[in-house]
């Protein structure tokens, strides 16, 4: 059975909730427009359709727009072999949605983060904290809107609060005729 | 002498009974072990915070992120071209197969996937499978040292130097080979090099047999590493892991097989299934996948249009001067291949909107990338989904009821890379 056709019929279950299905480079990409039953399309799609393989989920940042958040997820049936895309928007006044670790729980760590980077939260997540930035970070770095050098924070005794010094790198040599220790890279002072 | 002091012994079965009573305060007691980030057993900076009740573990929370440098943010600010050594730096220990997963998904969103020349692909396979050996012996080699077996660590890293070797001489590093381009790979074979693959891929076979007597049937090792860590087939699928994890636990499924890319569709291969799941399975696929790899290089190396040193000038770029950077010496000469250089090296390639998602079967498991393009010289969003990052989410299922020992043989068998978990 094809991924149209597994398309289609997720599409006649839930009828108006999705768009059409757009295959493109033999992808199958469907948008669901009622964020709040995500966790059900996918509940059907692996139970009724054997998607039982979550392989992804990503997220975009559609800056400047409305709904600002994109989340995608990218299901795949290990038997069936079939792929799909499901994308579905987030505005940024609400910027949550419901989880899906009770489908696949290979989502906990993904949902955990698309939290830590982009600042979605996920409604009934089990352990909704950050993972790749530690924990008291104050900002989402994959927005658009911050910055690629990084931003200072003020949150006291927190390694890296200063912006990246983007010329020369954090880290200078010494030259000249020293010994060897003394010619190691330092990390860049601020009155130098 | 004077000042002799009398020391009181109390009652040898007073003494007991306190014990048995500060035993009995214990009770339910449990000590919280903070395993890393820097530590020999976790392979990298993960860190695993432990809660014990004596040997056995209770609860294991894993702690990712020590190696998080933001490459999916640097990738936004770079052409599709400059991105390229960053692959390198995943999962640097088979940087050769991220450059090939990074270029196919690129060309895919391009749309060029299926005009790629031959050789090319014989190429690009040869590099993903040598890639493949490296990881697994090292893999393989880290996880026995762990456990305890040192000669093997000493011997599959012997063998792992001569694939640095031939590293060398293809791209010029050894370790950040940034080889392949998008449309491509940056150079040909050179000289002697298939010659070199040939003797080495019949070196290693006879390595690979020496590991397997000095551990399959060790009575220490299968003690270690049986009953041990056991996924069950369920679990691996629900908790998304993949490569010879996955297949450890008895799911038959391999990219190169469900989705074959490249060149893969014309070799033959077999792809080793595990029976219970446990750590003991999981080597046993590394070893078997280590044999086949040698098999499609063989393979590889017998169909290679062009042959080995490329006589008859077979291509290994696409010819499309808009995507892959003409000839040095035509640069300079010729107005058409100056513009496409200029364009190409300042604004790179003009890639089409659209987005789309590439797997790639990776020594650790599907490294995937998702591209969003809104057209123009950069990505809107790059997502990188990798296989390190999804094997470890498995952890705090995994571990508990298992004795602090075992922690060690765990980690060695999910066979991962902190770079590539953290980007």
């Amino acid at each position: 059975m094809t991924t149209l056709e597994q398309a289609s019929k997720l599409k006649v279950r839930f009828g108006e909730l999705l768009s059409e299905p757009v295959g493109v480079r033999g992808e199958t990409t469907v948008r669901l427009t009622d964020t709040e039953r995500i966790a059900e399309v996918c509940g059907f799609a692996k139970n009724d359709l054997g998607f039982d393989y979550l392989v992804d989920i990503s997220s975009l940042d559609n800056y400047g727009e409305d709904p600002r958040w994109t989340v995608v997820y990218h299901l795949r049936g290990l038997t069936n072999r079939c792929e799909l895309r499901l994308k579905t928007d987030v505005s940024e006044e609400k910027s949550e949605l419901p989880t899906v670790t009770g489908v696949w729980r290979t989502a906990d760590w993904h949902e955990r983060e698309i939290y830590d980077m982009m600042g979605i939260r996920f409604r009934g997540h089990p352990d909704l904290r950050r993972i790749l930035m530690w924990e008291g970070y104050p900002y989402f770095p994959l927005r658009k809107d911050f910055p690629l050098a990084g931003k200072p924070t003020q949150v006291p005794e927190v390694a890296f609060t200063q912006v990246a010094p983007l010329e020369g790198g954090p880290f200078v040599t010494t030259p000249g005729g020293k010994n060897a220790i003394e010619r190691e890279p330092r990390v860049r002072t601020p009155e130098e | 002498m004077s000042d002799v002091q009398d020391i009181e012994f109390r009652d040898p079965a007073a003494q007991a009974a306190s014990v048995v009573e500060e035993l009995q305060n214990m009770q339910g007691e449990k000590m919280v072990l903070n395993m890393g980030p820097s530590h020999p057993a976790t392979h990298g900076v993960l860190r695993i915070v432990l809660e014990l009740d004596g040997e056995i573990i209770t609860r294991a929370v894993p702690d990712v992120g020590y190696l998080h440098r933001g490459d999916e943010k640097i990738a936004e600010n770079m052409t599709y071209n400059q991105f390229v050594p960053y692959t390198d730096r995943l999962d640097y220990l088979a940087p050769l197969a991220n450059n090939v997963a990074y270029a196919l998904a690129v060309e895919k969103l391009l749309g060029i996937h299926d005009q790629l020349p031959p050789r090319c692909q014989y190429i690009r396979v040869i590099c993903a499978e040598l890639a493949r050996i490296s990881s697994h012996l090292l893999g393989v080699g880290c996880f026995a040292m762990d456990v305890g077996a040192l000669t093997v660590f000493l011997l599959t890293f012997t063998e792992r130097e001569k694939i640095y070797n031939l590293c060398e001489s293809l791209t010029g590093a050894r370790f950040t080979t940034s080889y392949t381009r998008i449309g491509g790979v940056s150079r040909d074979t050179p000289p002697g090099w298939c010659d070199a693959v040939r003797k080495f891929v019949n070196e290693v076979v006879v390595n690979i047999a020496e590991v397997e007597t000095l551990l399959t049937r060790n009575k220490i090792w299968v003690d270690r590493t049986r009953d041990v860590g056991v996924i069950s087939k369920a679990d691996a699928i629900d908790y998304g892991l993949s490569g010879p994890n996955l297949r450890g636990s008895g799911v038959e499924y391999d990219l190169r097989k469900a989705q074959p890319y490249l060149c893969y569709r014309d070799l033959q291969f077999d792809v080793p299934v595990g029976s219970v799941g446990d750590c003991y399975d999981r080597y046993l696929v590394r070893m078997e996948e280590m044999r086949q790899s040698v098999r499609l290089i063989h393979q590889c190396l017998d169909k290679i249009p062009g042959g080995f040193d490329n006589p008859s000038k077979e291509p290994v770029n696409v010819n499309d001067g808009k995507i892959v950077l003409p000839p040095k010496n035509r640069v300079l000469s010729g107005m058409e291949e100056l513009i496409h250089q200029f364009l190409l090296v300042t604004q790179g390639m003009n890639v089409p909107p659209g987005e789309i998602y590439f797997g790639h079967e990776n020594p650790k498991g599907e490294l995937g990338f998702y591209i969003y393009s809104r057209g123009g010289g950069t990505p809107y969003r790059l997502k990188i989904r990798s296989p390190s990052f999804v094997n470890l989410s498995i952890l705090s299922h995994l571990m508990p009821g298992h004795m602090m020992s075992d922690t060690v043989t765990i980690l060695g068998s999910l066979d991962f890379v902190m770079g590539e978990c953290d980007r």
